[in-house]
């Protein structure tokens, strides 16, 4: 249940996260681009969630799970939480994930567990495009004008911080990882690596070295940006717990 | 009681809420159809996980098959094997050029999609294969945006997933 969960909080937080850009996007397409992913994402989380929902029994719904858990609660890694900032930030941070995801479900495929791997079934063909898309905009903006290669070097450099949680095996990945049913994640690391480098450097950008890495978010110690997301996105349903539409 | 095959027709009449020129038959959404004594099954699968029509889908199979007077009525979602545009039929994929949406082309299985090259997309208004990508991301999840160069019509592509 925890290793769902898990995926599913990731799914959910970066869905809403991007989901902010609704509105604002710099052009109408790029607008609706990233609503689509917000949509793909939310759409997975609410596969993972019911799944979730279901293991934990209890008349727990993927309702319940999605707004009346708090925040030491949420076990997503904090990369997805971290705030929008501008375009070239968005980008990054979806390029990095999205790489990740993209290696990360390729993996869960093998799944022994029959319902996580009909999941990523389907999920991997919405995450192999995403990949596609954020990889593609990381070159357009890296080789693009000198402020936009400025701009996402700078957001590539901040936010390398936050990557190594992704890769970091706890206890509940290493049981998941042994019964088959979880994925392992220094076969993803190595990947990811290659595949960040290859894409990086045909965007002209500085892969950055390894250095101290962020972490927590999988244990429920998270940055004070998800608190406020949290609010945003739990008002209602606590205020109105029936409401229905 | 109505047989398997009469409720495959009358679901033949239940439309896509956001392409309403395909039903949720041509869309290949309706996986399974099976009859017993506490009633009808009707297995779906959505097209995207996040698909927003999939409620509605629901409630338009459930609601069709009431109107037939079929009461006890089960509509379940499966997500495996996943929904692929290759389970369009040929007559959807008619409709939807029809309809001035370029239906998808070629096989899913095909893998270019991945850090390679858009494939070529046929002008669903002119015909021309003088087409560009716009936009991987269109109105629905579903779809992307082209434009033609030849007849300079703007136009949705049905994404070959």
């Amino acid at each position: 249940m925890e290793y769902t969960l898990r995926l599913g909080d990731n799914a959910l937080i970066l869905g809403q996260r991007l989901g902010e850009w609704c509105g604002h996007g710099p052009v109408l397409e790029q607008d609706i681009a990233l609503s689509n992913v917000a949509l793909d994402h939310l759409g997975q989380a609410r596969m993972l969630m019911q799944y979730a929902a279901e293991l934990k029994g209890e008349g727990y719904t993927e309702d319940k799970m999605a707004f009346f858990r708090d925040i030491t609660e949420y076990h997503n890694c904090l990369l997805v939480e971290l705030k929008n900032g501008d375009w070239g930030k968005t980008i990054a941070r979806q390029f990095l994930f999205d790489t990740f995801n993209y290696f990360f479900y390729t993996g869960l495929l093998q799944s022994k567990d029959e319902r996580l791997q009909a999941i990523a079934q389907k999920a991997i063909k919405e995450i192999t495009y995403h990949a596609q898309w954020s990889a593609e905009w990381l070159i357009r903006l890296g080789d693009g004008t000198e402020e936009s290669h400025k701009r996402v070097q700078k957001a590539i450099d901040a936010l390398w911080e936050w990557t190594g949680e992704l890769f970091e095996m706890d206890e509940v990945d290493e049981k998941m990882c042994e019964a088959g049913i979880g994925v392992d994640l220094a076969g993803v690391k190595q990947q990811w690596h290659e595949k960040t480098a290859e894409i990086l450097e045909i965007a002209t950008l500085k892969k950055p070295e390894d250095g101290w890495m962020q972490k927590g978010g999988k244990q429920g110690e998270h940055t004070e940006y998800l608190g406020y997301m949290l609010a945003e996105m739990q008002h209602l349903p606590r205020m109105h717990p029936e409401a229905s539409w | 009681m109505l047989t398997e095959n009469q409720i495959w027709q009358y679901l033949e009449e239940v439309t896509d809420p956001e392409i309403p020129v395909l039903t949720v038959v041509d869309m290949g959404v309706v996986r399974q159809v099976e009859v017993s004594a506490e009633g009808a099954t009707v297995q779906i699968t959505p097209t995207y996980s996040g698909c927003p029509a999939m409620n509605e889908i629901e409630q338009n199979i459930r609601q069709k098959l009431k109107e037939e007077g079929l009461e006890k009525v089960k509509v379940e979602t499966v997500l495996s094997p996943p929904w692929t545009t290759d389970w369009m039929t040929e007559k959807g994929k008619e409709k939807l050029r029809a309809y001035g949406i370029a239906p998808p082309e070629g096989s899913s299985a095909d893998k270019s999609v991945l850090f390679g090259k858009p494939k070529s997309v046929q002008c669903p208004n002119c015909g021309s294969k003088k087409t560009e990508l716009v936009s991987q991301f269109g109105s629905t999840a579903c779809k992307a945006l082209y434009k033609c160069t030849s007849c300079l019509e703007p136009f949705d592509y049905f994404k070959c997933i």
